[in-house]
């Protein structure tokens, strides 16, 4: 295969020792089918992990095993302690003023439901009714839609949405008229994982703290790329999910500003969340174990902590220039492949590492099929996010995404498997 | 690899992606359905017209609108031409025949009497992401066949 070796002198911005960097992810030694190396394009599904990450999984697991919290024995002691030190190395990553403030989910998908579930429990000026208005935008993913359906229709609520440019930006020219007085949550994805976007959240949630609305962001793509700082994003909620950061599945993040998280009522009931528990009823704990309810993911946890070490370690502000000029690579050799649409910005200002796109005469599923038996890992789909490939009058496309490890090698790998699929299917 | 690829898109599929035959939505019909696969998006919308040929109830038509990729849209294209014309019972026989073959993983024979075209897709079996792209259809067929039948009972 070739590697960024020829070619890194000519690239500003890629990371100086990607070679190094990649041989941190053991799985991109693997071979495929007939002994074609992988060439990993599928990075916002999911990244995949570093050894590091591995084996403080393994070790902790080897040698460490126990409940958190509960137990009163040497490994749960030593348990907790790498539970609670992940929370804070999450929290720095992130700066997120307060440890308290950073919650484990099972993942993004949770994290919002589980913010949406209390805003429908809520009370006082949280509390949501007719009249009251949530405003989300048409590039978000599903999970990032349906609780807000679900909380609208249980309380009688509206659901507003932003819409899209022909270029895939957010439309803000009627901004005024979607976040109004009526206005209780704005809730939108920092980074879209279909059409790439980066969008202007500290300027959305200005307008939004005017009128007094709740500001939720899904970084589920941006905290893989972008370097984040929690107040300065203007998120009073911001939630990710941990596989996508080279950390392990089953573990998300949730940071809320304390004073939010602590108006919420609780979220699921059961151990580690209250405080004492009568016949009668019961009180809770404070922030962050009320929104954590029964044994958490705890090796996960650990995985994400030393995830987050990972990435800090090799600089958010290194990775997000290594992903500008791997995107803006892929951008220029994708427009070389005769029938091909990019569905997105094709200026790689103000747009992320997940590139998708159409060709002419050839489904999505068949392209993914064909790059496959190239080597080529990408997704076809609509990649959970319908309404955005609705708005531009697709059923589903092909997307490749970027990370870390991606080498200008492996898009010229892309490029020329686009050019045997046309061939294959004797399109052009 | 093409060698991999060629045993999931044979001649025979790709033809019938190119040149699909029955597309189209047709009256009459007893019954339509709208199947779709919520992890890729494919859809189909699919309508069966049954009616008595001597005695013995018939597929009279199906016809059919829909998106997806080469796989689902050839399958639908050989399912319409496998079943229109024959008896219920026949129609269902085969049905499941492709069911046994798209279950199998590669191991079952497809017996080219029964399935003629729809034996191409004995390759698709060893890809099983792509298994649901091929039963789309047939699904959709068997769901608008058992409401025409719900619905000729009730109708007398």
């Amino acid at each position: 295969m070739t590697t960024q070796t020829t070619t890194t002198g000519l690239l500003p911005g890629l990371l100086p020792e990607l070679e190094v960097i990649r041989a941190d992810f053991p799985i991109l030694e693997r071979t495929l089918a007939g002994g074609l190396p992988l060439v990993y394009l599928d990075s916002a599904n999911t990244s995949q992990k570093p050894q590091c990450v591995i084996d403080a999984m393994v070790d902790h697991l080897e040698h460490h095993n126990a409940n958190v919290a509960r137990a009163m024995h040497q490994l749960g002691a030593e348990s907790s302690e790498a539970f609670e030190a992940a929370r804070d190395r999450v929290a720095a990553f992130i700066k997120a003023p307060s440890r308290d403030e950073v919650i484990f989910t099972k993942n993004a998908s949770e994290a919002l439901n589980l913010v949406a579930n209390t805003l429908m429990w809520a009370t006082g000026d949280l509390a949501l009714g007719k009249g009251d208005e949530v405003v989300i935008t048409e590039m978000e993913h599903h999970s990032n839609i349906v609780p807000w359906q679900l909380l609208t229709q249980r309380t009688g609520a509206t659901l507003r949405w932003f819409g899209l440019t022909e270029e895939g930006r957010l439309d803000l020219s009627n901004i005024d008229d979607l976040i109004t007085e009526r206005t209780k949550v704005v809730s939108l994805t920092w980074v879209s994982n279909m059409l790439g976007t980066i969008n202007p959240v500290a300027e959305i949630a200005a307008r939004a703290h005017e009128v007094g609305a709740l500001v939720v962001v899904d970084a589920s793509q941006a905290v893989p790329q972008l370097p984040v700082d929690v107040v300065a994003s203007g998120a009073d909620v911001l939630v990710f999910t941990g596989h996508k950061v080279v950390g392990p599945t089953g573990i998300g993040v949730l940071w809320g500003k304390r004073e939010v998280l602590d108006q919420l009522p609780p979220f699921l009931g059961g151990g580690e969340m209250i405080e004492t528990v009568r016949m009668e009823r019961s009180t809770y704990a404070g922030i962050p174990h009320k929104f954590e309810a029964g044994t958490p993911p705890i090796v996960e946890a650990v995985g994400l902590g030393a995830a987050v070490d990972y990435l800090d370690h090799v600089g958010m502000d290194a990775i997000h220039a290594h992903e500008q000029a791997i995107t803006g690579y892929a951008l220029q050799g994708l427009a070389t492949v005769p029938g091909l649409r990019v569905l997105g910005p094709l200026d790689v200002t103000g747009r992320g590492g997940a590139i998708s796109f159409e060709l002419d005469g050839v489904h999505p599923h068949d392209i993914a099929q064909v790059l496959d038996s190239r080597g080529v890992a990408v997704r076809a789909g609509h990649h959970c996010a319908r309404p955005a490939h609705a708005r531009f009058g697709v059923q589903s496309s092909t997307r490749m995404s970027s990370y870390l490890y991606t080498t200008p090698g492996e898009i010229d790998a892309l490029v020329e498997a686009l050019a045997y699929t046309r061939s294959y299917f004797k399109v052009g | 690899m093409t060698q991999e690829l060629d045993t999931l898109y044979q001649e025979i599929i790709l033809d019938h992606y190119k040149n699909p035959l029955y597309q189209g939505l047709r009256e009459p019909f007893e019954a339509e359905v709208h199947h779709v696969n919520p992890t890729c998006g494919d859809e189909v919308t699919l309508r069966v017209h049954l009616d008595d040929v001597d005695g013995v109830l018939s597929v009279r038509d199906v016809s059919y609108d829909s998106v997806g990729c080469s796989i689902s849209q050839a399958s639908a294209s050989v399912l319409a031409d496998l079943v229109i014309g024959k008896p219920v019972t026949e129609a269902m026989a085969i049905h499941a025949e492709f069911l046994t073959l798209m279950q199998g993983k590669g191991t079952v024979q497809p017996d080219e009497d029964v399935l003629e075209d729809g034996i191409a897709f004995a390759g698709v079996a060893r890809f099983p992401a792509r298994v649901k792209c091929a039963l789309l259809s047939w699904m959709a067929w068997k769901d608008a066949t058992a409401q025409s039948q719900q619905g000729s009972t009730h109708g007398g």
